[in-house]
């Protein structure tokens, strides 16, 4: 009996922290393929990169933690193949660990630019705890930074690089920022909010290639456009894709990410996959999706050791993410779509503000900006379907807080 | 550097030497202490690192900003005049001796 977990982020280390606050008393083994004690990854495109000294990474878990829970923490080391059919995973240090349950928690790769130029000096992806130790090193000498893609990530280092008093230049090639996460109204909102921090953001112009400085360092970036921007440091932010190789390779269901029931189960029962993996049946978008967040790591976490105990259940927590740049505090609950009709809470030119979502007259998402209370009503209320309707928002006056505080009393009496 | 003490509900405690200028979530989480879980990594995002300050504390700690404010009444366990965020309160040497109780729910 045992539970081998294939991953050291978030998501890995809540299914064991989860397993063992149900109950569970056998073996747990966590392979983590960076040698680090594992570590918190959103703050590495914020406060890590802020002005000061080489600052120290927040753990998951204290040290002890392991040890204190009975939990194998096999760090530095990579799951190299799954033999389904004898339940063993095998390490590149040549161990084989046999398992009763597997858990897929591989999280995602940075997608790689393939333009000319990508690989010279100068040139960053942001995702672990070394990347962002170079860039922080990095930003202390940088003049002119360039980042590629507009989403979360590059913004968030476009505004930590402000901060370093760099100029800085975003290409984007799509019409607005961070247009996969938020709807069109947030995202016009956020350029006008960068242009007023100082960066640069260029839409409709995405990278064409880099060319080296005489010290063979990048020296530019070419945009599609044919414009030149001055470039020492560039970070490529342009997405992910989700590390299911691994598990292709056993032979389990993927499409973009491995594909799970609504118990986070794969096609083989023996073997869940959770966090950004994770292709699930969502409840919040009526389809299958994956999702990069904290909350859905921490969630699929919990909900996966739940379905390893014996007590399989519909996952359907509600999804929220949050973004911080420079001053600006986006959070969001729900899931908004293409279309969604739009309802604004408060004035945009105080910063603070939320954008209601709504899809067929229901509520389908909040995003806050500066708002906390708009966003933590927001996710009750999304959670329990108590909305209010688009006309009642749209009210003079209206307050998202008072109104969960109302309905949510009422639903109870 | 000051010291925190984190008592649980059940009365066990843990006793942790800070950083000046670290926070209470980072140094509970760093140190293991059980229930406080900074989800977010210190942004006041999550509400997920709830303490409650003992009361002859209460003039050594910061004001209570407004993010924290708004988040405070979103805690899983039931916020209190003693209610705050681990993330947002910061170790120095006023701090020394501090007493803080962790809720039974975080999440």
């Amino acid at each position: 009996m045992s539970v081998v977990i294939i991953g050291g982020g978030q998501a890995g280390l809540q299914v064991a922290d989860s397993l063992r606050g149900g109950g569970y008393m056998d073996n747990i083994t966590i392979i983590a393929d960076e040698p680090e004690l594992p570590y918190q990854r959103p703050p590495l495109s914020k406060d890590y990169l802020a002005p000061g000294k080489k600052p120290t990474p927040l753990p998951l878990r204290g040290g002890s933690f392991f040890a204190d829970k009975k939990i194998e923490l096999r760090a530095g080391v990579a799951a190299t193949s799954v033999d389904r059919s004898a339940r063993t995973v095998h390490l590149a240090d040549g161990a084989a660990l046999p398992y009763e349950h597997l858990v897929f928690a591989t999280g995602a790769a940075n997608r790689v630019l393939a333009c000319a130029g990508a690989d010279l000096d100068g040139v960053h992806g942001l995702k672990t705890l070394h990347d962002a130790e170079r860039l922080h090193a990095a930003l202390t000498a940088a003049r002119n930074v360039v980042v590629i893609g507009a989403g979360f990530i590059g913004l968030e280092f476009a505004a930590a690089a402000r901060a370093h008093g760099c100029e800085v230049t975003v290409l984007e090639f799509a019409p607005r920022p961070m247009g996969r996460a938020l709807s069109p109204a947030m995202g016009k909102w956020f350029t006008s909010a960068h242009a007023a921090l100082g960066v640069r953001l260029r839409l409709n112009e995405g990278i064409d290639h880099f060319e080296a400085g005489p010290d063979g360092h990048v020296g530019a970036a070419v945009s599609t456009i044919g414009t030149s921007y001055a470039a020492d440091l560039v970070v490529v932010g342009i997405g992910v894709i989700p590390n299911d190789i691994l598990a292709t390779a056993a032979g389990l269901a993927t499409a973009n990410g491995i594909v799970v029931d609504e118990a986070l189960r794969t096609s083989d029962p023996a073997i869940l996959a959770v966090g950004d993996c994770a292709n699930f049946p969502s409840v919040h978008a009526g389809t299958r999706i994956r999702l990069e967040s904290v909350q859905n790591a921490t969630d699929q976490g919990r909900h996966a050791a739940q379905t390893i105990l014996g007590k399989p259940a519909a996952y359907a927590e509600l999804p929220w993410f949050w973004s911080t740049q420079g001053g600006f505090r986006l959070q969001i609950a729900g899931l908004s779509a293409p279309g969604d009709e739009t309802v604004l809470n408060g004035d945009p030119e105080t910063s603070r503000f939320s954008i209601l979502c709504f899809r067929d007259g229901r509520l389908s998402a909040v995003e806050s900006m500066n708002s906390p209370a708009d966003h933590m009503a927001a996710r009750k209320l999304l959670a329990s379907s108590w909305g209010p309707a688009p006309e009642e928002a749209a009210t003079p006056g209206f307050s998202l807080k008072t109104f969960a505080r109302e309905s949510l009393l009422g639903s109870t009496q | 550097m000051p010291s925190i003490t984190f008592t649980q509900p059940s009365g066990v405690t843990d006793v942790v030497t800070v950083q000046d200028g670290t926070s209470l979530m980072r140094a509970a989480v760093t140190n293991g202490v059980d229930g406080i879980v900074g989800e977010c990594g210190g942004q006041a995002m999550c509400a997920t690192c709830h303490v409650y300050v003992r009361p002859e504390f209460a003039d050594v700690l910061p004001e209570v900003g407004d993010d924290e404010e708004e988040m405070l009444d979103c805690t899983t366990a039931e916020r209190t005049d003693r209610s705050r965020l681990g993330c947002q309160i910061l170790a120095s040497a006023d701090l020394d001796g501090l007493v803080v109780d962790v809720p039974a729910d975080q999440v």
